[in-house]
């Protein structure tokens, strides 16, 4: 098992700060669990705590952009996508102001938390904003190279982070291109299209069918916005079938943003593995991605389904 | 500048407040739409701070150097518009395309849209956050720039205010300097009958703010308030300015209904006719 994404952007961010003086970096009372204060331990003069109050959180954030800093912001998920969504539409985006807001405890995998605890919306908000740009990155080494490319882009980022640890799936010589789906594996039959956490299994999964005798093409999308149209209408061309794969909820997130890009170009059939419309709940996260449909098994089955629906 | 304005600055800045609010009228009256009544109440402080305190200049609008202003309540678009205008921001007949398709003059300040508006504002409560965010970035730059907001009373009704004036009084923001414009007044009535906000001063100062009360409608306590608040250290500065929604138009004073009210042709005559010099 690798490093979970959010130790990996603490280790990045405390990096890149060395080298860029206008990071300034804000946490909402969770440096400990966002790994800011990695940062802060390395930068304390731009750490910035502004104590359980999150809609200040992303004003702020706005304030020091405006006037040229390159501010980024760590709170869970919830609370960054969910209790300051207008702040950060109206205060960051509308402006196009170079916020990068660094969610972490994404998802089901929070755990023990709960529901109250656990974004599964996130995704799906923070998409249909304009002006945004949304990160999902795979394992650690991907949310370090991502957290390098946000620091660089000019304009709001949305970086998606998971509290537990991720296996590795990509090398040191891993480039991150904005925008670019990574194919991880070729296939004919159908293609499975996954982000996050969901990356891993999606690729076991692929091993797997081809005990079956299916042929799946994995493609790893960690920018979901903008999204990589042309790789999922090549996908959609080759192999004529998509299932995708997300820890969140199928309404608005990866599943949503696939099913736009092919029902207006080539509509195939596609099946969306994620969460049911439903919250989750207290538990280990093992567990909880096994109750909520989240496995290698249920994207097996997945993929069987829509192959059969060719 | 001095401690005190000359009786000949201060009458120069009240025939621009007079110009300024004739030009509320005139461009809320075109667009059909917008808020007048809370742009009048604040346009002596808006003359006040851009043509006798702030280190501003229309020919270099992104200068890092430069004081900056927020106006917390966007919807007193007009007045921010008309003083920019007055300014040489942008020429006075363009205040009439307000709230126009095209327009650079949105409904609410847009800062891509329009050199001169240092954040987008509109939705109540988030101004004096980003007012914060530039004032922690100019004390990490060492710049001696001031900050500059402008909230509604009505507005404090806003939980997010709060948590900024936490911070600002927790970070020692004294570069900072917030007004209140305290009309008494917003949409559904007066703002002690509404959702009370009152004691003002009392909350500012319980949240480690230097609080200075004046008539908003002086422009020499405008600008002495502004002068001290720059001798305050180690503290933010709030200055609760008694103000009267609609000043300067009589049938506008005091009356809640032109918080978001266009008045007709023929009233906008009347009106700046008693705005005349």
């Amino acid at each position: 098992m690798g490093k979970a994404t959010r130790e990996a952007y603490g280790d990045a961010l405390r990096d890149i700060g060395a080298e860029m003086k206008d990071i300034v970096v804000l946490d909402a009372d969770l440096s400990k669990s966002t790994k800011t204060n990695v940062f802060a331990k390395a930068h304390p003069d731009r750490f910035f705590n502004v104590g359980i109050a999150e809609q200040n959180l992303m004003g702020t954030a706005a304030g020091l952009a405006a006037a040229g800093k390159i501010p980024f912001v760590s709170t869970f998920a919830m609370f960054a996508a969910g209790r300051a969504y207008e702040q950060v539409r109206n205060s960051i985006c509308y402006p196009k102001l170079n916020v990068k807001i660094a969610a972490t405890h994404a998802g089901l995998t929070v755990g023990e938390d709960g529901a109250s605890h656990q974004a599964i919306e996130d995704i799906s908000l923070m998409r249909t904003i304009p002006n945004m740009t949304v990160i999902v990155p795979a394992d650690a080494t991907e949310a370090r190279k991502a957290v390098a490319f946000a620091a660089q882009y000019k304009g709001p980022v949305y970086l998606r982070l998971g509290r537990s640890s991720v296996p590795d799936i990509f090398g040191d010589s891993y480039e991150f291109e904005h925008g670019k789906a990574v194919e991880l594996t070729d296939g004919k039959d159908l293609t499975i299209i996954a982000t996050g956490i969901m990356v891993a299994p999606a690729r076991k999964a692929a091993e797997e069918l081809i005990e079956m005798g299916i042929s799946a093409r994995v493609l790893n999308i960690h920018t979901i916005k903008p999204i990589d149209k042309d790789a999922i209408i090549k996908a959609a061309k080759d192999t004529g079938a998509i299932v995708t794969c997300e820890e969140h909820s199928i309404i608005g997130g990866l599943g949503s943003a696939v099913a736009e890009v092919i029902v207006e170009s080539i509509p195939v059939p596609l099946e969306r593995v994620g969460v049911l419309d439903t919250f989750g709940e207290s538990g280990k996260p093992d567990a909880l991605l096994t109750k909520y449909h989240l496995t290698t098994a249920d994207i097996v089955q997945a993929a069987k389904r829509v192959v059969g629906r060719k | 500048m001095a401690e005190k304005l000359t009786a000949e600055q201060v009458s120069q800045l009240e025939d621009r407040a007079r110009a300024v609010r004739r030009s509320i009228v005139s461009m809320v009256t075109e667009a059909n739409s917008g808020h007048p009544g809370g742009s009048l109440s604040a346009a002596d402080i808006l003359v006040t701070l851009y043509f006798a305190e702030m280190k501003v200049d229309p020919k270099n609008p992104n200068d890092p150097d430069r004081d900056r202003f927020v106006l917390c309540k966007g919807h007193a678009a007009p007045v921010l518009y008309a003083t920019l205008a007055e300014k040489g921001y942008l020429p006075h007949e363009e205040l009439l395309t307000l709230r126009k398709i095209d327009s650079r003059l949105q409904g609410h300040p847009s800062m891509k849209d329009l050199p001169g508006i240092d954040m987008s504002t509109g939705s109540l409560g988030q101004g004096l956050s980003a007012a914060n965010g530039m004032a922690l970035a100019s004390r990490l730059d060492a710049r001696s720039n001031r900050i500059f907001a402008l909230l509604g009373d009505g507005e404090l009704e806003e939980g997010m205010v709060w948590e900024a004036a936490m911070f600002a009084g927790h970070y020692k923001l004294d570069n900072v300097t917030a007004f209140v414009d305290f009309n008494g007044l917003q949409i559904d009535g007066p703002v002690s009958e509404v959702m009370s906000p009152l004691p003002i001063p009392e909350k500012w100062r319980a949240f480690g703010w230097n609080v200075i009360e004046i008539d908003g409608h002086d422009i020499q306590a405008i600008y002495g308030a502004i002068q001290t608040a720059k001798t305050v250290k180690g503290q933010p500065t709030v200055i609760v300015a008694h103000t009267v929604k609609g000043k300067g138009v009589c049938q506008m004073e005091n009356v809640a209904d032109w918080h978001g009210k266009a008045p007709t042709k023929e009233e906008c005559q009347l009106f700046l006719g008693e705005l005349d010099d």
